[in-house]
């Protein structure tokens, strides 16, 4: 049975993108069907991260037009064969995304794949309530620090209220995901501790994903962290992360950068 | 010559709701009577000055039959404003209007209350307690939410999130974090008040009277605490 996955934040730059490549490639990992979609139309970032930007040809609009069909704009992953995107439109905005086409591409997604992601655009706009509105299951990405955190608050009451499910008087599984957490930022009070978040929030917990140089890394050579480097500290986090989105029960683990993790990382770079 | 154009006042209408008691007559109507004169030797007063309605839904009245229980209540000086629960086709000059769109409303018990007197010893149903006006909300009211409930108390079991609002007529209850606004008393009720489990607020205000999160003392934020109208200052004080 085919999931609708929504992976959002209502604030730009708290890693929805990396998260969604990160959590789509580690779902693939094992054979399993993943399509991520973009839904940030006019501003795409998704193909970038996932390395495809030169194998672009047909995009989300154009199927919704009729352009093109699904299949021509799907694009497989070159790293793994389970895995594909579905790009955004550059060249438009959101005013091109239609109810009625985003349902229909979904629709149709469902038959084929296990996994449909879909990277919803920052703000609570057009392409971020369309991105949501079909949704079976949402990830709020959110970073430790009181902006971001009160944005999530707005988007888990959207989920809550705009989207099929909640409309038919059902539920939006909600999963929080927090990012470029700094445990030794948060010791020192320049971020928002764990359990304040999850206090403000009230959301069950998916992943803590530690603040880390090897997720720029992977964006900036075009591939989601979980296969660029799967053995660092984010990866795993994320390999865990979709572990329990696949209904496995993981243990959580506050990331501490404690002076042996550190040592231990430098020592798998010199290997 | 002065001027023949009179300035005419403009006619204005403005809705207006006024609480009154309902009194429903049960069947037979002459057992009624007895008992509510055996209540009303209890406490002489109790009809004095109140609106009071007739609900006649128990009972099937003829236009004449209605018209002698009205003049019988008046010689106990019970004065009927209106009725309620008959046919508009019964209605005919000289009785009360008919009145419709009545709801229960929960009001303090005015003095020499006659609740406290014995049932009478006939099996009667008790009659129809209102419903009290109340909203409870389990989920958290997330940012961005407006809550409004101008008819009574708001109950929210979860957090009220920073840039939510909460605007009840009655009281507000938090058993959360208060982040976001609270405004109670919203319709003009000047006690109402607002209780937290954790005051965290952007905004407080009881019936148009607020403070900010600025004026809230530094000492009472994070703690539970009550807010209430004293005069036109708001008063926050912290409960344990």
């Amino acid at each position: 049975m085919a999931k609708v996955l929504v992976v959002t934040s209502g604030k730009g730059g708290v890693g929805k993108t990396t998260s969604t490549a990160a959590l789509g490639a580690a779902l693939a990992h094992d054979g399993t069907k993943v399509v991520v979609i973009d839904f940030d139309v006019g501003l795409r970032n998704l193909d970038l991260v996932m390395g495809a930007e030169r194998r672009v040809v047909f995009d989300l609009i154009n199927v919704i037009n009729g352009v093109a069909k699904l299949s021509q704009a799907l694009i497989r992953d070159k790293r793994l064969e389970s895995l594909h995107l579905l790009p955004a439109s550059q060249t438009r905005d959101k005013d091109a995304l239609t109810e009625d086409g985003v349902a229909k591409v979904i629709d149709e997604l469902r038959t084929k794949f296990d996994w449909i992601i879909c990277d919803s655009p920052a703000g609570i706009e057009r392409g971020a309530t369309l991105a949501m509105r079909y949704a079976d299951a949402a990830i709020i990405v959110t970073n430790p620090e009181v902006s971001s955190v009160r944005d999530s608050d707005r988007i888990i009451g959207l989920l809550d209220s705009k989207t099929v499910r909640a409309e038919r008087g059902e539920r939006v599984d909600k999963h929080l995901l927090i990012t470029r957490y700094s445990s030794s930022r948060a010791a020192r009070g320049e971020m928002l501790s764990i359990d304040d978040v999850l206090e403000i929030l009230s959301t069950p917990l998916l992943g803590i994903i530690p603040e880390s140089q090897e997720v720029l890394c992977a964006s900036n050579v075009g591939s989601p962290v979980t296969l660029n480097n799967p053995l660092s500290a984010p990866a795993r986090a994320y390999f865990d992360a979709a572990r329990r989105l696949k209904g496995e029960q993981v243990s959580m683990l506050v990331p501490s950068e404690t002076r042996g993790i550190f040592n231990r990382l430098f020592a798998r770079k010199a290997a | 010559m002065s001027s023949l154009v009179r300035q005419r006042h403009s006619l204005m209408f403005r809705p207006r709701s006024y609480m009154a008691f309902a009194i429903a007559p049960q069947p037979p109507i002459v057992g009624w009577l007895s008992d509510l004169d055996a209540s009303l030797e209890r406490s002489e007063a109790f009809f004095a000055g109140q609106h009071v309605a007739l609900d006649l839904s128990a009972v099937n009245l003829s236009p004449t039959a209605i018209g002698q229980l009205v003049a019988n209540l008046e010689e106990r000086n019970i004065r009927v404003l209106g009725i309620e629960g008959v046919d508009p086709a019964k209605w005919q000059a000289g009785l009360p209007p008919v009145l419709r769109g009545g709801r229960g409303t929960r009001a303090s018990e005015p003095p020499g209350s006659i609740a406290a007197a014995p049932a009478p010893a006939s099996g009667r149903p008790p009659s129809q307690s209102p419903q009290p006006a109340s909203l409870m909300i389990e989920d958290p009211v997330r940012s961005g939410q407006s809550v409004i409930f101008t008819e009574g108390d708001v109950t929210v079991l979860g957090s009220v999130g920073s840039g939510a609002e909460i605007v009840a007529g009655g009281s507000i209850h938090v058993y959360g974090t208060l982040r976001g606004r609270a405004l109670a008393g919203a319709t003009g009720n000047a006690r109402a008040r607002i209780f937290c489990h954790r005051v965290e607020a952007e905004l407080l205000a009881i019936n148009s009277y607020y403070r900010t999160a600025d004026d809230i003392e530094e000492s009472l934020r994070c703690r539970p605490a009550q807010a209430w109208l004293e005069g036109h200052t708001l008063q926050i004080s912290a409960m344990n």
